[in-house]
């Protein structure tokens, strides 16, 4: 392992859905050993909510769950049974850091709280990621990622003027709040080396979304604006829009920031004459007249496929960029070169895309090996060669239901 | 001078070189208490022209974004362009751990200043460059701004009405992620300094950081091949040789919005969520047909699209008769998997960022005013949250640091001023 950088960190990660498992994902990537510890008679939503290889149901069959595994050893574990607890505690023991995404109580129900972890082992790193953090009025609140993009003011800026506001498919702060989580875990690591004690880390994924709404939250503060949302306008810019281009829902961004650009782009399109019209040659005349701008643009690139328009314009200097679709992803040479996605062979799923992280280091880079476990798949090299539990405990343990491999899942999500 | 006594980077130094394209990755490194210099060119950042603006006026120091994206920070100017510019920053690259930038690919390297040149100056030194699309590849010199950096990452197609053009959020993101994960790639870089003493380069591509924000956008194409696509207030679920089931998730209510979830039995909480709400709306009357509905027969992969629009209608009846702070409450005692749609006001105004002490307050005199900051979304029990201090003014801190710390005295920082350097 050498190169490595988290070689020989150790991290039980009893964290579930979609923010938590991305953090301790990430020291995977580079070297830690991560025992991701999951119960067949709760499986958790992204094993029961697909998308399922080839759409068939089945609990190691979504790509959901395998996303944010990736290099982990699986393990299945009842967390509610007495002894089930006793195995997550010699876990703790053997681990540097702890991982929690549960709702606030859970891991306190199963003796496995912050403070009671500590007790284990004083030099414990323990992190917490939920909605709305530990503490607060609305801190048992139940939800999934919809809770943080809603209390956090997204939807009301996602969509257009005159209609109701929109839903993020993504649950965008499940995708920025692991992000934070990892450059504090990381330092509290690097105090760890020096001072040799551990730290407890309480994150609210609202507040990480309303931190990345921050221009829009002091504009609030200061000036009293509440910001709505525009379409696919900017406050400062124009033309600032998203057109329309040659085939079925094609599209293309552009953004035409300062003169240069603009001249660029009237050049680029052939200098027509309504490039010449004198309204259009300022910043305020444009921006004063976008309407009328923004259609004569939509015209122009309708007679061309989204990469011609972003092809030629990048070539003259104008910021421009194809609405990519999900299939365009994975045939973006950009990101090809990148090596963005990375297949490995899952077990059930078979040959799969995983994604690798948005920055890459010159000296140590991921390595990205092991597709994501089904639940329970590395029960023997677990229970055995890390916890050191002889076959006959590991036998009783199976046979007392404690490692579970029967599933509670409605009958129609179950493996066929 | 330095980070505060507590925190978990006090000691760092960063130079942070960065436009409005990596400036939250120092301001992320500064929230941990290191020592961020923000270098402008003379005469200040280009981002300092980034609205909105404090009390709507336009000027360099009043800038609302560039007060957040460099909060904690110290500034000094600096011209890269010049040879004694040149050779002052690799002086302070010697006593330096970071240097963040997020000029165009090789711009750096032109001025000799790339990481293969800054390695022998100081080997342990992180050096992250920050660009939409990475250092290389053949969209590399592609520009980009918000609308088409998102657009590039995916971001744009997932979000929209059916009948117009798929839309961005209007809030800037593009940068703001290409700057965390340039704070996590720093990071993990760091970890590795400390164990072996040796730094590296962090090649950040803002594009990627929007793919890996799409959830499971990518792997719905890996798996069924379809690209999901925003489609007004609802969710389109694919299935498999079928046409997408179209959940309705935005609801009106009697004072703006709410997200609700009412779609397949597949979510730990749905049916006790579903019964929670029809229990509500019986009370009044409402959604009857409803009561002793068996939720946990409702498969995603197989209800027809009438019947669940039959559930929503009737429970968007209920909706409407309520307002968001009732339904909040509800949701909140009953485990119902509902949110309001908030504005910035309701954020500001909402009692749990208060509850947790989210809020800082960072005293601006020259202003006349404290402003109230979001802080900081991670508690760490042994390293409190501490605002170093507010953005700084155009070159602020130069005397501190090239007649202080660097040893200038006044009459070289005169000559360095009259050409242009400082």
């Amino acid at each position: 392992m050498t190169g490595q950088v988290f070689a020989g960190l150790k991290v039980a990660d009893f964290s579930w859905v979609g923010a938590g498992p991305q953090i301790a994902r990430e020291l995977a990537y580079y070297g830690a050993t991560v025992v991701r510890i999951e119960c067949h008679r709760w499986p958790e939503t992204t094993r029961t909510a697909g998308p399922f290889k080839d759409g068939i149901t089945g609990i190691n069959r979504s790509a959901f769950t395998a996303a944010y595994n990736v290099n982990k050893y699986g393990i299945s574990l009842d967390l509610n049974m007495p002894k089930g607890q006793e195995i997550a505690k010699k876990l703790v023991q053997w681990a540097d850091i702890v991982s929690d995404s549960m709702s606030v109580g859970a891991m306190a129900k199963w003796g496995l709280d912050y403070e009671s972890c500590k007790k284990i082992k004083p030099e414990i790193i323990y992190f917490s990621t939920t909605q709305m953090g530990q503490h607060g009025p609305y801190n048992k609140i139940k939800g999934y990622g919809f809770i943080g993009v809603s209390y956090a003011g997204y939807s009301h800026l996602n969509g257009w003027p005159d209609r109701d506001p929109l839903p993020l498919f993504n649950n965008y702060s499940d995708f920025i709040s692991p992000y934070y989580l990892i450059t504090a875990l990381i330092a509290a690591l690097i105090r760890k080396r020096k001072t040799g004690k551990g730290m407890y880390l309480d994150q609210s994924q609202v507040e990480v979304g309303v931190s990345f709404l921050a221009p829009s939250i002091l504009d609030y503060m200061v000036n009293g604006r509440v910001a709505c949302r525009m379409g696919n306008r900017d406050t400062y810019v124009a033309p600032h829009g998203v057109f329309p281009c040659s085939g079925t829902d094609c599209w293309v961004a552009i953004a035409i920031t300062n003169d240069e650009e603009w001249q660029s782009f009237c050049s680029a399109i052939g200098n027509p004459d309504w490039t010449k019209d004198a309204r259009f040659s300022t910043m305020l005349g444009r921006k004063g007249n976008e309407d009328d701008l923004e259609e004569l643009i939509a015209e122009w690139t309708g007679n061309y496929t989204a990469d011609q328009v972003m092809t030629m314009l990048q070539e003259a200097g104008v910021p421009a960029g194809v609405v990519q679709k999900a299939e365009d992803l994975f045939n973006d040479p950009q990101l090809k070169h990148r090596e963005h996605f990375r297949f490995l062979e899952h077990s059930e799923i078979g040959p799969h895309a995983y994604q690798s992280p948005a920055y890459r280091l010159s000296k140590t880079p991921c390595s990205i090996t092991k597709a994501a476990p089904c639940l329970g798949e590395d029960n023997e090299y677990v229970y055995k060669k890390i916890l050191g539990l002889s076959d006959d405990e590991v036998a009783d343990l199976l046979i007392e239901g404690v490692i579970t491999t029967d599933t509670d899942m409605p009958e129609a999500l179950q493996s066929k | 001078m330095a980070g505060q006594e507590n925190s978990l980077l006090s000691g760092y130094r960063v130079l942070d070189l960065t436009d409005e394209k990596g400036q939250l990755c120092g301001k992320l490194l500064g929230d941990l208490g290191a020592d961020v210099i923000k270098v402008e060119p003379p005469g200040g950042d280009p981002a300092r022209n980034n609205g909105p603006f404090h009390k709507d006026i336009p000027h360099p120091e009043k800038s609302l974004f560039w007060f957040y994206t460099n909060l904690h920070k110290r500034s000094i100017t600096l011209n890269l362009d010049t040879s004694d510019g040149k050779d002052i920053f690799q002086k302070l690259v010697k006593t330096t751990d970071f240097v963040v930038e997020s000029f165009e690919p090789g711009y750096m390297a032109s001025l000799g200043l790339g990481y293969a040149e800054l390695e022998k100056i100081n080997p342990r030194i992180i050096m992250t460059s920050i660009t939409p699309f990475g250092q290389t590849g053949p969209y590399a010199h592609y520009k980009a701004t918000d609308i088409v950096g998102v657009a590039m990452g995916g971001m744009v197609y997932i979000y929209g009405e059916m009948d117009r053009p798929p839309n961005r959020l209007s809030c800037p993101q593009f940068y703001f992620l290409g700057g965390l994960h340039g704070a996590t790639g720093s990071m993990v870089a760091h970890y590795y300094r400390e164990l072996t003493g040796e730094g590296q380069h962090v090649d950040v591509s803002c594009q990627q950081a929007v793919v890996l924000s799409l959830m499971i956008v990518a792997e719905i194409w890996d798996m069924l091949k379809y690209s999901y696509r925003g489609m007004g207030p609802f969710y389109a679920g694919a299935r498999p040789g079928g046409s997408p089931l179209f959940s309705q998730v935005i609801y009106p209510c009697k004072d703006g919005h709410v997200f609700l979830l009412v779609t397949g039995a597949s979510q730990a909480g749905m049916i006790s969520s579903s019964q929670a709400l029809v229990e509500m709306a019986n009370k009044e009357g409402i959604a009857f047909e409803l009561k002793d509905y068996p939720w946990q027969t409702i498969d995603a992969a197989t209800i027809n699209q009438e019947e669940l629009t039959r559930l929503t209608d009737a429970i968007a009846e209920f909706i409407k008769t309520k307002t968001k702070a009732e339904l909040s409450s509800l949701a909140l005692e009953r485990g119902i998997l509902l949110a309001p749609i908030t504005t910035v006001k309701d954020v500001v105004e909402s009692p749990q960022f208060a509850a947790r002490g989210f809020w800082q307050e960072v005293e601006h005199p020259e202003l006349g005013a404290a402003i109230t900051y979001p802080g900081y979304p991670i508690k760490m029990s042994e390293a409190p949250y501490q605002v170093q201090r507010r953005a700084p003014f155009i070159g602020e801190h130069n005397e501190e640091v090239y007649e202080k710390e660097l040893g200038f005295s006044k009459q070289q920082l005169g000559i360095l001023k009259s050409c242009g350097v400082i």
